[in-house]
């Protein structure tokens, strides 16, 4: 028999966790934002079909970075996870910190039992009555959870879009101006890397973008906040905050 | 209820597995569903019974209405009950029969249809609604041998279109679609007899309402267990209407002269039968 040959827990632990996070940096970047009217999601995507931004629950929506089935898989878990509840309980029972903490439990189990940890890091967002009272969750591939103040960036180079993010967000501010901040922000990372190299655009034909409308029940008479925009309302938002 | 979940990783194992909510708790979580118990030998007591639903095509879209009274045996249970409910943007369904399983049937047959949306992307086609709704109709069979039976009327315009179809079912699930108009609940020879003589081909909305509204009201004249609108009360019956546009409910304030409308001319008309 082959010699087995002592590794530290540390070591395995680390190598993992750069295992999954080089998979993670090698995507586009996802960012989520609160706004006055509602949370505004906007992802990088030149597919218009395989998405990174979906639908979980009346108020609450759901993005990833990362490998596809993987966090394809989880996003159908999580609308398994709140169906059932909002069924077997009522629908205002179903929050984002419930949905959130069985993400951390699943990424946390998977990271330590499973031959590779999952290549994905995710968002759980809840739009609240008022902006104080949204909820934006961040999870990673270890199953850390994070509640973060009104935005996030994740995916590729994430630092950069969250400083950028950190730099301009402000709470109060329309969609436009939130969808601007989110553009600038998904652009950062190119700014940096494609010094004097002509870096390839990002139009309204690469992003991928949805909104939770805080007061689509008062408005629309509708219970679920989740609303996709098509790319055409995205150039024209963007064109009218000079961001095309 | 949500044991399987606690395991963490369990909460994955049906990731990829079918887009029916139905079929996901059939496996995962049976006790939540209203039927698919085997009840014990036994008189079943009375148990509130919903009664008459119509429906009827016109031009744009499709509509239907019921009345507002559930009975249990000769005494009225319920006034104010809902029957008619939107199953979602495109399409509504009423009931009649056993209230207490017939409300959860159309709980979990709304979950079903949004269940679909958001694992899809896409929303299921209209004969494919109505086949999903079929198979728990079936899945209640062994109730229904026991009395505790449902039959729903369904509705709706495929996405998109702009005409409205109708299907009925029976107690094995069995499913039919209807041209122009349907009714079913105990009200429902009264209702249908009316909605022969009152339905037109491309009626518009409003007189679609009144058709609708005044079936009921013939249905509730010789149906002890279907209830006319009240004056006193101001109830009217549930009217849904459902075009392009996706379902709307008609307001309790647009009803109300349609109500009154009928009662003036059959008290002017000083008819007696």
């Amino acid at each position: 028999m082959a010699q087995q040959f002592y590794v530290s827990p540390e070591q395995i632990m680390k190598d993992r966790a750069d295992f999954a996070r080089k998979g993670i940096a090698r995507g586009r970047s996802v960012v989520v934002l609160s706004y006055a009217e509602g949370i505004a999601l906007v992802a990088e995507n030149p597919s218009p079909t395989l998405h990174k931004i979906g639908e979980i629950y009346d108020r609450i929506g759901f993005a990833a970075v990362g490998k596809y089935n993987e966090f394809e898989s989880l996003r159908q878990a999580g609308v398994r996870y709140a169906d059932v509840r909002g069924y077997s309980y009522d629908r205002a029972d179903v929050t984002a910190r419930g949905l959130a903490s069985v993400y951390a439990q699943s990424l946390g189990a998977v990271f330590t039992a499973e031959q590779k940890p999952f290549e994905v890091e995710l968002a759980v967002a809840e739009v609240g009555p008022t902006q104080a009272q949204d909820h934006i969750f961040r999870l990673t591939f270890d199953g850390s959870i994070a509640d973060e103040p009104g935005f996030l960036g994740m995916g590729g180079e994430a630092e950069v879009v969250q400083q950028r993010l950190a730099d301009s967000w402000r709470p109060g501010a329309g969609l436009a101006l939130a969808l601007s901040w989110a553009v600038d922000a998904l652009r950062a990372p190119r700014a940096n890397s494609a010094q004097g190299e002509e870096a390839e655009p990002l139009g309204p034909a690469n992003l991928e973008v949805a909104v939770l409308e805080r007061t689509v029940r008062e408005v629309r008479g509708l219970h679920r906040a989740f609303r996709r925009l098509p790319g055409s309302d995205v150039g024209q938002i963007l064109n009218s905050s000079g961001k095309a | 209820m949500d044991s399987h979940h606690r395991g963490s990783v369990p909460f994955l194992e049906a990731a990829g597995a079918s887009s029916s909510f139905l079929d996901f708790v059939t496996a995962s979580n049976p006790a939540l569903l209203p039927f698919g118990r085997s009840l014990p030998a036994g008189q079943m007591p009375e148990t509130p019974h919903g009664t008459t639903i119509v429906a009827l095509t016109f031009a744009g879209g499709v509509l239907m209405a019921g009345d507002r009274r559930a009975t249990m045996g000769s005494m009225i249970a319920n006034r104010h009950i809902e029957k008619v409910f939107p199953a979602d943007r495109y399409s509504v369904l009423g009931i009649a029969g056993t209230a207490g399983i017939a409300i959860d049937i159309v709980r979990l047959f709304q979950v079903e249809l949004e269940h679909y949306e958001k694992i899809e992307g896409t929303q299921l086609s209209l004969e494919g609604k109505a086949n999903r709704l079929g198979a728990m109709i079936r899945a209640n069979l062994p109730m229904a041998l026991q009395g505790l039976s449902v039959v729903p009327l369904f509705a709706g315009v495929e996405a998109g279109g702009s005409s409205g179809r109708l299907f009925s079912y029976d107690v094995t699930g069995g499913r039919y679609a209807e041209l122009e108009h349907h009714s079913v609940g105990s009200g429902s020879v009264f209702a249908r007899g009316a909605l022969k003589k009152l339905w037109r081909p491309d009626m518009d909305r409003d007189s679609a309402v009144a058709v609708a509204v005044e079936a009921l009201v013939d249905a509730s004249d010789d149906d002890s267990a279907t209830g006319g609108p009240d004056l006193v009360r101001k109830l009217w019956p549930s009217v849904y209407v459902v075009t392009d546009d996706g379902a709307t409910r008609v307001s309790a304030e647009a009803l109300a002269p349609v109500v009154q409308a009928i009662m003036d001319r059959r008290t002017a008309e000083g008819r007696e039968a």
